[in-house]
């Protein structure tokens, strides 16, 4: 009887190439520089994170009202939590705080629908565009109150976040409809809007931001006529928004230059004008192509509000730096910092994200 | 019968394309040209209305004040024009430095954050998403106004080996004191840079010919080191060191790098080489594997691989945006006014500005000179672009 | 957010828009916005300081204050608008701020090139150092090689220069914007001298975390006068404010204060008749009430209360009237009579 060949069943794979062991093999040990390399991160890691720990955390003081409080040693959190109110809102009066939160609850709650997935695309578009408009105008009104019977809050006492946010959000909403007109003045066959608007995007990207700051606040009010002036805000925001503009239309131009030449043929041959052309045909693919170049410009522009300092409005970055400075809490830079950095940090990073994850959902035929 | 082919009626002539257009651009020339004058005419109200100097005569007019970091001699005697070439320099100087080492720094965390190493690719990755998405500003505020203040005071400074000096002040080095002799150092280099090209001229050519290679790298190298050090040798060590010295408040003599160059030195390169870190992964992936495995089979090793073909095509998709970074690095060393260095912006734009008064001229004057090293660097790029651009055939 | 919020402000901000310079048009804009915007220091106990509530007080403050009590009638109407060195200029020739009030010198080139008009002095000051006692300095003098950290853009700046090359010294100097950041940078040990307006020097010494070990050294290299200053071209303006100054000088000298300011009003003294508006109008030609004198010293006091209170003996700097004395007891303050 011929013997019967049973195979073996499947040994399991060898120790070392599967669990915890094989992927420290694989991609810890796998050569002898990787074990090198290894071993000294580890080795800087270990130097570094427990005191930073310790400091951050274990020997930190978190509660008290003022500086004794703080023990040595460690990190003193009660600085920012003596100041936290002033780094959120600024001067803003206290007793009116609360028009600033519900400024940023309406936000909040007007835009949640954009964020799900579930609401139609046409309901997304118009609620945005209707955010765009209405919005801006609720949350003034809110804000510098002087109508409706709320006390008037001057510009100057606007600071902390409050005014960050502010500021980028200005600088962006305004810098996205003057970005568009100006890539579409840069790819137009007419050689002299061409020209001026290659000019002036030229021009404001090939200076810093800090000088266009100085400009408008230094230089823009002898551009006016005598007895015109702006509040020292709004001028800052006029130089962020033209600043931003020129970046805008760099991005918008990308998306514009990917756009088939058969797509302006065929609006063409259905006899659509320019304006139609591009309204209705070219614009709104090349804008959901750019979104995560818009949002990466937002980025920058949320990080460059810092800037404002300098030309002495009080940002989140200028009323901490200010707080370090006052003769109370001397001593306590550092928390500030890091501080504001994990508070700037938190935003662009989820905004960053938030751009990856478009760019993923956008790829609608465009890329092959 | 055929009918008569309608002759097209010519549109009015406000819907002729070409009539619009040059009305377009008419009215557009006009209204730019017209808000010109108007801000034009205004400033130049102003100016009058308030007894405001202008025109560019205060260029030659003494300064009064001095300025702690300069790299051509300067006294306070000098001309605010002089302060321009001042600050101007140390503008170039920190920006130079700046984009050297923050390549290098983009460099190793791009390739480390490629790495197999699952350790060191998200380390690298966790600098990258750290620096990233914190201002600048705030970086380079923690460097001087936490990190570099807790240096010691010049009487207690780390010193290494009583020549380099770190303390609250600066890094002090010794600095070279060239002597009678060092000429013949520097002709030797000369040679040696020349000798270096002729090699490898010849060397290609040989490749080429009979696909010998020749090891260019480490001759050049032994070369442009060794005859110099040789001829130094030779000529008795014309060079001497000036060693600072603590003498009354501070050190004095040697090289010090202040702590206001050092923070915005760090804070610039830190902050650009994560963007670098980004371009280079980019263009290193941008390279499809299939290039590696054909090189490979083709049987040449792995480092020459690295070198003949995926870096010379990473390059091409680096560069442009590599370009972009070295430019927003020398436009954000204008943060240097918030610290105190005397860059363009702090030194003239703000200093100037101040003691003069004459806000449009400095201004107009700095972002000219930040205008023109933009153009500057692009049409070098630009050229560097189209020669290592992708030839099809 | 967006392009209708900076159209909404700008259309608020043009219709509020204000600022003209010619003759007289100043006081009718400030008169038509219901304050006086006044640039001050931004953060100089005694001067202009603003605490955690955002409230101010200093010398360069009452003077803003005096302003508006003049104008309205009521002290308080003042927008404070705190300026760097760097800023302070262009702040005031575009009509951002109507009076600036920060410590600022008075000099030829401020003006005439500058476009500045000096209203008066409020303070004679001069340029001083402050050194930490462990160095043992004595004297300026031994300031050979020192670094010294000061405000940007300031004549200070330029004194500082001037002073160390007349006397053949080594300078390194250290420039910020903030007088903050130099008070930090010479705690810090980043330079071992901090120089500014002796008064400044005070000031910043409180601020500090141990002041008992810094000292003000002797030698002052420069003549500071500080005054209140306005735009060139409204002389009208102009007058208000030099006027507003002199009314709390002759209010000391004639002894009448914030207290006694009533009473004094059954005064038989022509002077101070004619001082609080009691005989002969005195508003009219300035475009202001009859009796705006007597208010200026009610609400924010004469000048010597002044001075006790933000940076005299009622004060935490303790500064010495010295040359801010009245000329009649051997300083340098004296104002025109009202006639």
């Amino acid at each position: 009887m011929a013997e019967s060949r049973v195979p073996h069943s499947n040994l399991p794979p060898p120790a070392s190439t599967v669990g915890v062991v094989g992927w420290l093999r694989r991609n810890l040990f796998s050569s002898p520089l990787n074990v090198i390399l290894t071993l000294l991160a580890v080795y800087l890691l270990f130097v570094a994170l427990p005191p930073l720990l310790r400091w951050a955390f274990l020997d930190a003081s978190w509660d008290g009202d003022n500086r004794d409080a703080c023990r040595p040693g460690g990190a003193c959190w009660v600085f920012i939590r003596v100041h936290f109110d002033q780094f959120m809102y600024g001067f803003y009066p206290d007793g009116q705080r609360w028009r600033v939160n519900a400024a940023v609850l309406l936000l909040i709650l007007g835009a949640a629908p954009l964020f799900v997935r579930a609401v139609s695309s046409k309901f997304k578009i118009r609620l945005g565009l209707g955010l765009l408009i209405a919005y801006p105008l609720i949350a003034f009104i809110l804000l510098k109150g002087g109508m409706t019977g709320l006390p008037v809050v001057d510009t100057s006492q606007w600071g902390g976040l409050l005014l960050t946010l502010v500021i980028a959000g200005v600088g962006m909403t305004a810098a996205l409809p003057l970005g568009v007109l100006l890539a579409l003045g840069r790819r137009s066959r007419l050689p002299a809007i061409q020209t001026l608007c290659v000019t002036f995007i030229e021009l404001w990207r090939g200076v810093p931001l800090i000088t266009v700051l100085f400009m408008s606040s230094v230089m823009l009010p002898l551009f006016l006529p005598a007895g015109m002036n702006f509040d020292k805000l709004l001028r800052a925001l006029i130089g962020v928004t033209l600043f931003q503009a020129a970046y805008m239309a760099e991005v918008v131009r990308g998306g514009l230059q990917a756009i088939p030449k058969g797509q302006f043929e065929a609006a063409a041959a259905l006899g659509l004008g320019y304006w139609k052309t591009m309204g209705l045909i070219v614009l709104p693919q090349a804008l959901k192509l750019v979104i995560p170049g818009i949002v990466n410009t937002f980025i920058a522009l949320f990080k460059d509000t810092s800037l404002v300092l300098i030309i002495g409005l009080f940002d989140l970055m200028n009323i901490v730096h200010n707080a370090t400075t006052n003769p109370a809490w001397l001593g306590f830079s550092t928390e500030g910092y890091i501080f504001a950095a994990v508070v700037y940090w938190l935003f662009c990073f989820g905004m960053s994200r938030y751009s990856q994850n478009l760019e993923k959902h956008l790829h609608t035929g465009h890329k092959r | 019968m055929t009918e008569p082919i309608p002759t097209p009626v010519k549109p009015p002539f406000w819907n002729d394309p070409q009539v619009r257009a040059i009305v377009f651009q008419a009215i557009a020339l006009v209204a730019t040209v017209a808000f010109g004058l108007y801000i034009f005419d205004n400033t130049q109200a102003n100016l009058r209305r308030l007894g405001i100097a202008s025109g560019f005569g205060f260029l030659s007019s003494p300064s009064g004040f001095d300025i702690i970091q300069s790299l051509i001699p300067y006294s306070a005697t000098s001309s605010y024009g002089r302060v321009f070439w001042v600050a101007l320099l140390n503008t170039l100087l920190v920006s130079a430095l700046g984009v050297v080492l923050a390549t290098l720094l983009g460099f190793v965390i791009g390739v480390a954050r490629l790495s197999r190493n699952w350790l060191i690719s998200r380390l690298a990755l966790a600098y990258i998403e750290t620096f990233r998405n914190i201002p600048l500003l705030l970086q380079i505020f923690f460097w001087y106004f936490a990190v570099l203040r807790a240096m010691p005071a010049p009487r207690q400074s780390l010193s290494l080996g009583e020549t380099v000096f770190l303390n609250i002040r600066g890094l002090y080095l010794p600095a070279p004191e060239i002597q009678t002799g060092f000429g013949w150092v520097l002709a030797a280099f000369g040679i040696a840079a020349v000798l270096t090209t002729l090699l490898a001229r010849w060397a290609r050519r040989r490749q080429r010919a009979t696909g010998q290679q020749f090891p260019i790298l480490s001759v050049a190298l032994a070369l442009l080191l060794g005859l110099p050090l040789l001829t130094f040798w030779l000529a008795g060590s014309p060079l001497a060191w000036q060693v600072p010295e603590l003498q009354g408040f501070n050190f004095r003599g040697g090289w010090v790098i202040i702590p206001e160059m050092a923070s915005l030195l760090l804070a610039l390169t830190i902050y650009t080489a994560t963007f670098i870190a980004e371009i280079v992964r980019a263009g290193i992936q941008a390279v499809s594997h299939g290039q590696t495995e054909a090189s490979l089979s083709l049987g040449l090793t792995s480092s020459l691989t690295l070198r003949l073909i995926i870096l010379p095509q990473a390059l091409r998709v680096i560069i442009p945006p590599l370009t972009n970074q070295y430019l927003n690095l020398t436009k954000n060393s204008s943060l240097a006014a918030a610290i105190g260095y005397p860059d363009l912006v702090s030194a003239f734009a703000g200093t100037v500005l101040n003691q003069t008064g004459q806000a449009i001229e400095c201004i107009a004057i700095t972002m000219a000179v930040y205008l023109t090293i933009s153009l500057l660097i692009s049409l070098m790029m630009n050229w560097y672009n189209r020669r290592v651009a992708l030839v099809e055939r | 957010m967006n392009p209708l919020k900076t159209f909404a402000t700008a259309t608020v901000l043009l219709l509020t828009a204000s600022g003209v310079a010619q003759a007289g048009a100043t006081l009718d804009a400030i008169k038509k916005n219901g304050f006086i915007k006044c640039g001050v220091s931004d953060g100089l106990p005694g001067f202009s300081y603003a605490d955690e509530k955002g409230n101010y007080s200093g010398i360069d403050v009452d003077v803003c204050r005096a302003v508006a009590a003049a104008v309205f009638g009521d002290a308080t109407k003042v927008k404070f608008t705190p300026l760097t060195a760097k800023e302070r200029l262009t702040a005031l020739q575009s009509g951002e701020i109507d009076v600036l009030s920060r410590n600022t010198t008075w000099t030829s080139s401020r003006d005439s090139a500058q476009g500045m008009n000096f209203a008066g002095v409020t303070y004679y000051d001069g340029q001083g150092f402050l050194v930490n006692k462990k160095l043992g300095v004595k004297s300026a003098k031994q300031l050979d090689g020192a670094t010294v950290c000061v405000q940007a853009g300031t004549t200070t700046e330029l004194n500082l220069s001037d002073y160390f090359r007349t006397n053949k010294m080594k300078l390194t100097p250290i420039t910020y914007d903030k007088s903050d950041e130099s008070a930090k940078s010479l705690e810090a040990g980043r330079c071992d001298v901090l120089t500014s307006d002796q008064s400044q020097l005070y000031a910043q010494r409180i601020k500090l975390a141990k002041p008992d070990e810094y000292v003000v050294l002797p030698e002052v290299i420069s003549k500071e006068p500080l005054g209140p200053v306005v735009r060139h071209g409204d002389d009208d303006w102009f007058d208000i404010v030099k006027w507003t100054l002199f009314v709390m000088v002759n209010a000391e000298e004639l002894g009448v204060n914030s207290k006694n300011v009533e009473e004094m009003k059954k005064s038989t003294n022509p002077d101070v008749k004619r001082l609080l508006g009691v005989e002969g109008d005195k508003g009219k030609d300035f475009g202001l009430a009859n009796d705006w004198m007597a208010v200026v010293i009610k609400q924010v006091g004469n000048y010597g209360e002044i001075f006790e209170r933000n940076v005299g003996q009622g004060s935490p700097l303790k500064i010495q009237r010295g040359l801010n004395a009245l000329w009649n007891q051997g300083g340098l303050q004296y104002a025109p009579p009202v006639r």
